[in-house]
Parts: structure tokens; C-alpha cells; sequence
């Protein structure tokens, strides 16, 4: 196998394992920024991959190629909904928020089963027709070197992600909705002072990330799993959850810690096939992201630190 | 304002399990299913021979240890989400344990057995616990990933076994009954069913846990760091070596009901293929409870019964299984979201007392006219 080879297919995976965790580590961005944790991204990622697989083997004959496009609106759409839980329950509700976040994670594999069950009369759906392939970066391609590494074979989804990342940037840091988002985070009784709307806005953190949470989930389905069952969904969420706090609660570093738990999960799939790794027992490629996440939280935790006002309720006095 | 928290919080977990029922039933509704006869099959496939009351004491088992070692570790402040890895790394330690060592006196072996279950789950909650304590590291998310390598690791294990201790690649032999926590005697008293002694051994430590945790100054330590760790570092006692001992404690209550669960309910091992259920369902018994000893009783044998009798919903009205687990998270919902009850509690008193308002007025009138004339 030549360097160019390996570098492509390490590459190319990473990018596929890293671009559903993006969106969702983007999404736990949002809400954590607002000052709602969200351990429920991982039920919100459940809840996108059933949309997606629902709506893909539903219209993959009437929209051909787009299909696998259009199921990450409809895993957005889901997501969107679902995510009005954790709103409700914490914003006006003031239920506590790993409380309210476990409900979601208990309540996703349930009820997205439960309609499974009754949709197709077992408890785990077929294999999509319409997924997300590979695909060449026109232009790009063509560059020596990089162009086969980068832009060849690879997924159009990733970049996608990649994208809106420095879009989650622009909005949070170089708009005016993101500085209140960020001020009803840091500090809710002052921004009630000076007139924003906190309620307003953290529910707007929320839902936006469940909408992106659930592309991240209806993404992982459609372009890695390739169906849905209780588990399809393994812990994305809580390690998109992860990359988001070893990102510092920043877009950018959000994006770069998904890259880097994309390469580490695509490893326990890809590994087989290269040298030197494929010599490693399985388990432990399998066990790695999971090791490395706890390791990264340890190291780094100290030096991270949350938005002041994360995980507690804000009680607009009358 | 003041009355709001007025109200028992027996009366509002009542009220949680009612609207997570009446959820339920409106799943059921939309679905095109009868809610009546689909809830009357769960009861019946629950508690309607003595088989399936022993059943769901087996069921109750694992939960009631594992919503005691959550509550432990929630009053010195932590979310041990952790609970069914520990209770899997119980689960393989204790079987291995009694596969590794057939022939030993079963007296000898079936108590050092539980024990060493215990032990595997009180490694896996001293982790956190210590990465908390030393690092800062939140519990919720290393306690989420170690059951993915508990999970992960734990079936390695179990297919590495050495083969005389095989049935299947993925699978254990299953052990003798007299070399197990089965007992004759509740098995012929619940017509056959798999209750066995771990029943016993979780009421035993449920009440040892709940005099720790009421009556000793350990449990006094570790409630008042759950309470207020600057407080109490200030009258000298050590936050982080309490934060260690209640996370510890209470991987060892998982790691004991993952004994229960090899031990007494299946006598054998086989992957998994997602951490034990048992570890999120008693999570939900304890935030049931609210923190009550007492109350993870009834708790546990309430969801014991939702997921024994969801068993028996599929064969009887077509209703899937899974109805049992919404219905479960819709109850831990509402009690999350309690100020929503409590908003409605406040809201029929003052309605309530509008109404006898308005009949005294009546009576008042009537009154008034009587004297009138």
C-alpha cells in the first residue's frame, strides 16, 4: 500500500466518522452557550438518524440522489421537535438539566423503536438504498499530492460540516444575536437587565441544537450505518458532547475536537486494512475513542472552562 | 410563592407516574391501540399468576441496588450514569468467578463470588469518583464513556474465556443451581420463577445503605459534601475523599446487583450488545424515589412491574415493548419537570378555594334573605 493510498483512506474516513459529530458538538455549542447542558444530544442524534432512515427507505424512488440531502432535513426537522422537550423541561419548566437530558436519551431509543416496531413490524429497519457516497471536490481534485488525498473520494457531508462551523463562528462571535446567546450563558440577570429576552434565547440555543443534532444523527445513518435499530446511535452523541467541551465551547475548537474523535473511531473500522494496526487486538481500537475522551477531559479540563451561568436555571423574578 | 414547595413529595411522584401513564396511554391512542386493555395485559402479564409476582421480585432485584448506590453518590452531589457498566464488570466478575472455580464448597465459593462482584463495580465507580475528585473531570460524561468500555471491554473478555468454559462463542456455560444464589425455597413459592437470594441480599443492603448513609458520621460526611462542599471543608471534613467514598459505594451496590444478575437470574455470561439496561432503569427508580430509601421500594417494584409486564404486552394486544420505556421516561420527565405538577397542585387549591369561597357567599345570601322576609 503506497503513502498516498493510506493517507487517502485515513483521511477520507476520518472525514466521514468526524461529520456527523461536528454538527452535533456544533449543536451542543448553541445550547451550552445559552446555558443550557445538553446531555440529551445523544437521544437527539437518535431521534435525526430515525427521521433519517424513515424518510430515506419512504421517498428513495421519488428523489433518487437527494434523498440522503433531504433525510438530513428531516432528521433536522425531528430534531427541532424533539429538542422542545429539554426547552420546555429546563428553560420554562426549571427541571434540572442532566435530568431533563437523560429523559431524552431514555426516551429516543424507546419511541423511535416503538414506531419502528409498528411501521415494519420489526424492530429494526432495512438497509437504505440512497446513501451518501464519495465524492470528488471539483477543481480541487486535480491538484498533485493533495488533490487524491484531500479532494478525491471523500465526503461532500464533512466539508459541509467543516463549513458550517465558521458559519457557528461568525454567528456566535461577530453577530448580535450571538452576544446575547452568549451573555444569557455567562450572565442571565444582567442580560434580563439590560431588556434581552433570556427565555426567548435559550430556547432558541436549545432548538438550534436539536436541529443540528438531529442532521448529526440522520448523517451518522445514512452515511455509516445505513439503518436504524436501538443501536445504531452509540454514544456519538456523548462523545460530540465531549468534543465540544475539549473545544472549549468554541465552534472552531469544537470542529478540530471532531475531527480528532472521527479519526480515532474511523480507526477501530479502517485499521484492519493498514499496517502496523492491524496488528493491534480490536478491542482496543474499539475502546479507544472512549479511553481518549476521558483521558482529554482530565487533561484539559482544567484549562477549559464553562460558560459561568451552564447548567443553571435562570428564575425570572416577577 | 412559599406554597409551591409546599406540597409532599410522595403526592407529586404520584402525580409523575399518572401522567407517564396517561402519556402512554395517549401513545397508545394515536397508534390504534385500546390504552385500557393494553395497560389491564400489562398488569395481568405482571402480577397475574405467582410466577409473574416472583418474576417481577426478580426484576426488582438489580433495580433496588442499583437506585440505592445512585442515590448514594446523588447525595454527595453526583450523576452516576455509570451504573450499568459497573453492574456488567459486577456481572462478569462474580460468574467468572464460580465457572473458574467449580468444585469449591459452594459456601465458600457463592459468598466470595458476590463479593468479588461487588469489588469489580466499587473499581468501576471509584474511577469517576477519583478523576472527579483529582481532575475536575465531570462525572456525568467519564461515567457515560466507561460504560462504552465496559461494554466493549467486558465482551472481549467474555469471548477470550477459556473454552472449557464455553457453550457458545459468545456465551458462558450456565452454572449449577446448587452453585448459584437459587433457592428452592422461593422458586416452589413463586411457582417456578428465577427469584432467588439476591432479592434478600438487595432489602439487606438497602437497609445497611440506609443506615451509612442516616445514621453513621461516613453518611453524615458525604451528605453534608453533597449539600454544601465549601461548608463542609470548612469544618474539616475532605470533600474529595468522600466524593471517592460515595462514588465507590456506589459502583459497589452495581457491582452487587450485576452478582444478582449472573449469580441468580441467568447463571451465565453473554455479550452485550449495549451496557445493561438494569443500570439506566434504576437511575430512574431513584429519581422516582427522591431521594428516599423507603421509596426506591416502591419505585422498583412499580417499574419492575412496567417492564415485566411490557414483556407479556406484544403477545397479548400488539402493543411493542417499548411503550413500557417511554412510559418510563415520561414519568422520570415529569418529575424532573415538577414544578409543572406543583404549578397545577397550587392552581386546584386556589380554584378549590374560589369554589367554597363562592358557597359561603351563597350561603351568606340566603341568609341575608331569610332575614330579609
Amino acid at each position: 500500500m503506497s503513502v498516498e493510498t493510506i493517507l487517502q483512506l485515513v483521511i477520507s474516513s476520518t472525514l466521514v466518522y468526524s461529520a456527523p459529530l461536528i454538527f452535533t458538538a456544533l449543536g451542543g455549542t448553541f445550547s451550552e452557550r445559552a446555558g443550557i447542558v445538553n446531555v440529551g444530544l445523544e437521544g437527539t442524534m437518535i431521534m435525526g438518524a430515525f427521521a433519517g432512515v424513515v424518510f430515506n427507505l419512504s421517498f428513495a424512488d421519488q428523489f433518487g440522489h437527494a434523498t440522503p440531502w433531504l433525510g438530513l432535513v428531516a432528521g433536522a426537522v425531528i430534531g427541532l421537535i424533539f429538542s422542545l422537550i429539554h426547552a420546555i423541561a429546563t428553560v420554562t419548566l426549571r427541571a434540572d438539566h442532566i435530568v431533563s437530558g437523560t429523559v431524552m436519551n431514555l426516551m429516543a431509543p424507546a419511541l423511535g423503536v416503538y414506531i419502528i416496531k409498528l411501521m415494519y413490524g420489526k424492530g429494526q429497519t432495512s438497509m437504505i438504498s440512497q446513501n451518501f457516497g464519495y465524492w470528488n471536490v471539483p477543481g480541487l481534485s486535480k491538484i498533485p499530492f493533495i488533490g487524491p488525498i484531500l479532494f478525491t473520494k471523500t465526503s461532500s457531508t464533512a466539508w459541509v460540516a467543516i463549513f458550517i462551523a465558521f458559519v457557528a463562528y461568525w454567528l456566535l462571535y461577530k453577530t448580535r444575536f450571538g452576544l446575547r446567546l452568549r451573555s444569557v450563558g455567562e450572565n442571565p440577570q444582567a442580560a434580563d437587565t439590560l431588556g434581552l429576552k433570556v427565555y426567548t434565547l435559550r430556547y432558541a440555543g436549545v432548538l438550534i441544537s436539536g436541529v443540528l443534532g438531529g442532521i448529526g444523527g440522520a448523517l451518522f445513518a445514512q452515511s455509516i450505518a445505513g439503518n436504524f435499530s436501538a443501536s445504531t446511535i452509540v454514544g456519538q452523541g456523548y462523545m460530540s458532547m465531549a468534543a465540544m467541551i475539549f473545544g472549549r465551547w468554541n465552534p472552531i475548537g469544537a470542529m478540530g475536537a471532531a475531527l480528532f474523535f472521527g479519526f480515532s473511531q474511523s480507526m477501530a473500522i479502517v485499521g484492519a486494512q493498514l499496517p502496523v494496526i492491524n496488528q493491534i487486538p480490536a478491542v482496543y481500537l474499539q475502546v479507544a475513542p472512549y479511553v481518549l475522551t476521558i483521558l482529554i477531559l482530565v487533561i484539559f479540563f482544567a484549562k477549559s472552562k464553562a460558560p459561568a451561568a451552564d447548567g443553571i436555571n435562570y428564575i425570572k423574578s416577577v | 410563592m412559599n406554597k409551591i414547595n409546599s406540597y409532599s413529595t410522595g403526592l407529586v411522584a404520584a402525580l409523575a407516574v399518572f401522567f407517564g401513564l396517561l402519556v402512554g396511554a395517549i401513545i397508545m391512542l394515536v397508534s390504534g391501540f385500546n390504552p385500557v386493555t393494553g395497560y389491564i395485559s400489562l398488569i395481568q402479564s405482571a402480577l397475574g399468576s405467582s410466577l409473574n409476582i416472583g418474576e417481577v421480585l426478580r426484576a426488582m432485584t438489580p433495580l433496588v441496588l442499583t437506585a440505592a448506590g445512585f442515590l448514594v453518590a446523588q447525595s454527595a452531589g453526583f450523576f452516576n450514569i455509570g451504573l450499568s457498566g459497573q453492574v456488567w464488570v459486577g456481572w462478569i466478575a462474580s460468574t467468572w468467578f464460580v465457572l473458574a472455580n467449580q468444585g469449591m464448597n459452594p459456601w465458600i465459593l457463592i459468598p466470595v463470588a458476590v463479593i468479588i462482584g461487588a469489588l469489580g463495580g466499587a473499581i468501576m465507580g471509584f474511577i469517576p469518583g477519583w478523576l472527579r475528585a483529582q481532575f475536575g473531570a465531570s462525572e456525568v460524561i467519564t461515567t457515560i464513556m466507561l460504560n462504552y468500555i465496559a461494554l466493549y471491554g467486558g465482551n472481549a473478555i467474555v469471548q477470550g474465556l477459556p473454552n472449557k468454559m464455553m457453550a457458545t462463542t459468545d456465551m458462558t456455560k450456565t452454572l449449577d443451581a446448587s452453585d448459584s444464589l437459587r433457592w428452592d425455597f422461593l422458586s416452589n413459592l413463586t411457582g417456578g420463577s428465577r427469584l432467588n437470594i439476591g432479592f434478600l441480599i438487595a432489602l439487606i443492603a438497602l437497609l445497611a445503605i440506609w443506615f451509612v448513609m442516616k445514621r453513621t458520621t461516613l453518611g453524615f460526611e458525604i451528605r453534608a459534601v453533597g449539600l454544601n462542599p465549601n461548608a463542609a471543608r470548612y469544618a474539616g471534613m475532605s470533600a474529595k475523599r468522600n466524593a471517592i467514598t460515595a462514588m465507590t459505594i456506589s459502583g459497589l451496590l452495581a457491582g452487587l446487583a450485576g452478582a444478582t444478575e449472573g449469580l441468580g437470574t441467568y447463571l451465565n455470561i453473554f455479550s452485550q450488545s449495549a451496557a445493561p439496561q438494569v443500570g439506566y432503569d434504576g437511575m430512574a427508580v431513584a429519581l422516582l424515589a427522591s431521594g428516599s430509601f423507603l421509596g426506591i421500594i416502591f419505585a422498583g417494584f412499580l417499574f419492575s412491574v412496567l417492564s415485566v409486564g411490557g414483556l407479556g404486552m406484544p403477545l397479548a394486544t400488539g402493543v411493542p415493548t417499548e411503550l413500557v420505556s417511554v412510559v418510563t421516561a415520561s414519568i422520570i420527565f415529569f418529575i424532573g419537570a415538577n414544578y409543572l405538577i406543583r404549578l397545577i397542585l397550587v392552581k386546584l387549591d386556589e380554584d378549590d378555594s374560589k369554589d367554597k369561597g363562592k358557597q359561603k357567599k351563597h350561603k351568606t345570601t340566603k341568609a341575608d334573605q331569610k332575614e330579609a322576609k
